[in-house]
């Protein structure tokens, strides 16, 4: 009866101590990491999705300014660099293999831009309902990029911080550690200025 | 380039400290509208008689759909493009149900002749980007362009409601998630209870467990304290309106004249 008793309370103390455990912050950095996980996951996602859009895109500039054969083709070679550089989550905590992405999309960014510019030059593709609608949704998807970029981003900021202080350092230095910060990119995608990884 | 290496350098309360202060900087960059009602005149261009007419229509889309479309004014960006403005506006005001994310912002802008739909992640895929863009360009903007603000809103909300509302698919579905699933009966409230339960019963039996209980594990809990991450939605009371946890992604089309 008493032993079982006693049992009961390492029970209850056990159930207790996890409770205490997890309202300490135990649970803060898990959960940081798999949102940042999601949210890196959003930012390719939606990279993907404009890469979706430009053959499309392509097709119907070509049948329209067939002579920019320079413009399209960097298009599309810039689409094939950029589909083949993937960031898995599990490696978000290199910074150098999240620029290479970053470069590559800003490489892709910068070509259909070009290729945008070049099709102001052409008044029929101009008002091609098709055209339109492509450039609607590529206006829609680089929007989108900036939304997740910026997701990410704060997630990322929030997990690192986590790791750094009180109480989150604590796990950090015990449970968590195999936990590194993450790499953040910078939060406006400009093609023009030089990708640079902001801390 | 070498941000990890940094990061082991840089003295966590400087870290910190760092990140406050960014994160004070972004929370005070914009202020928004209070979201008074489903059409905020903040720039003050719709008349009364088409605000009220506005609301109706607004408000009988809410009750048959759930979703929650609202118009908006505002007498400035503050310096910001109108796509992130409207982005952080929407989830500002949490438009649209939770789990769903069916809100709808019409945003526009007079003095920067900007205007945008902003669409919730749960409506992208029947107010499409394009579909979107082409309301604005075909029944805002000319409006617009002429000074007229009421008549292109209305013909922008009505087409938005037309879209909105031909989806057959998006109507089924509807009844069922509007007033269950709001968790009546999930277990981990039980065991909650079961631990409350446990947890005063050691405190009666042991006196070794009570003063564990009130000079270490308390304090501890009090002095750390866990961090409420996550913002709850809000809800409605008492006819006031409200958003209901919605967000977006940054769906929608932006247009200017």
């Amino acid at each position: 009866m008493a032993r079982s008793m006693s049992r009961l309370r390492t029970l209850l103390a056990a159930v207790l101590l996890g409770l205490t455990v997890s309202a300490c912050g135990y649970n803060t950095i898990p959960t940081l990491e798999e949102q940042a996980k999601a949210r890196w996951a959003d930012v390719q996602n939606n990279y993907q999705r404009r890469a979706d859009l430009i053959p499309n895109l392509v097709a119907t500039v070509q049948g329209y300014a067939k002579q920019e054969k320079d413009v399209l083709t960097a298009v599309v070679e810039a689409r094939a660099k950029a589909t083949q550089v993937k960031v898995d989550v599990s490696q978000l905590d290199d910074p150098e293999k999240l620029k290479q992405f970053q470069d590559a999309q800003n490489q892709l960014s910068g070509a259909l831009g070009r290729l945008l510019a070049v099709s102001e030059n052409y008044p029929d593709l101009k008002s091609n309902q098709n055209f339109l609608a492509l450039q609607s949704q590529l206006e829609g998807t680089e929007n989108r990029i900036a939304v997740a970029r910026r997701d990410y981003i704060d997630t990322v900021r929030a997990y690192n911080t986590e790791l750094k202080t009180f109480p989150g350092v604590l796990w950090a230095a015990t449970f968590f550690r195999a936990n590194k910060p993450m790499a953040e990119f910078t939060a406006t995608d400009n093609a023009q200025t030089p990708p640079q990884v902001k801390f | 380039m070498n941000v990890g290496r940094a990061f082991d350098h840089a003295r966590p309360m400087t870290v910190a400290l760092a990140v406050l202060l960014i994160t004070l900087a972004t929370a005070l960059a914009l202020v928004f509208p209070a979201l008074t009602g489903r059409v905020v005149d903040q720039a003050n261009v719709i008349p009364a008689q088409t605000r009220s007419a506005l609301e109706t229509k607004l408000a009988d889309l809410e009750e048959k759909s759930g979703i929650q479309l609202v118009v908006a004014t505002v007498s400035s960006l503050e310096g910001q493009e109108i796509e992130p403005y409207a982005n952080e506006l929407f989830r500002n005001w949490k438009l649209g149900e939770r789990t769903k994310n069916n809100g709808v912002l019409l945003l526009v802008a007079p003095n920067e002749h900007r205007v945008r739909i902003e669409v919730g992640y749960g409506l992208e895929g029947t107010l499409t980007d394009a579909l979107s863009k082409v309301i604005i360009v075909n029944a805002i903007t000319p409006r617009f362009k002429a000074g007229d603000f009421a008549g292109g809103i209305t013909r922008g909300i009505d087409d938005i409601i037309t879209v909105l509302t031909t989806d057959p698919s998006e109507w089924e579905q509807r009844p069922s998630l509007r007033l269950d699933q709001q968790g009546a009966n999930d277990p981990v409230g039980y065991v909650i209870i079961v631990l409350l339960i446990s947890l005063a019963g050691l405190l009666i039996i042991s006196r070794r467990f009570r003063y564990f209980f009130f000079n270490i594990a308390v304090p501890i809990l009090l002095s750390s304290g866990s961090s409420g991450r996550g913002a709850s939605g809000g809800s409605f009371s008492g006819g006031g309106f409200a958003g209901r946890g919605g967000s977006s992604g940054g769906g929608g089309a932006s247009g200017s004249w």
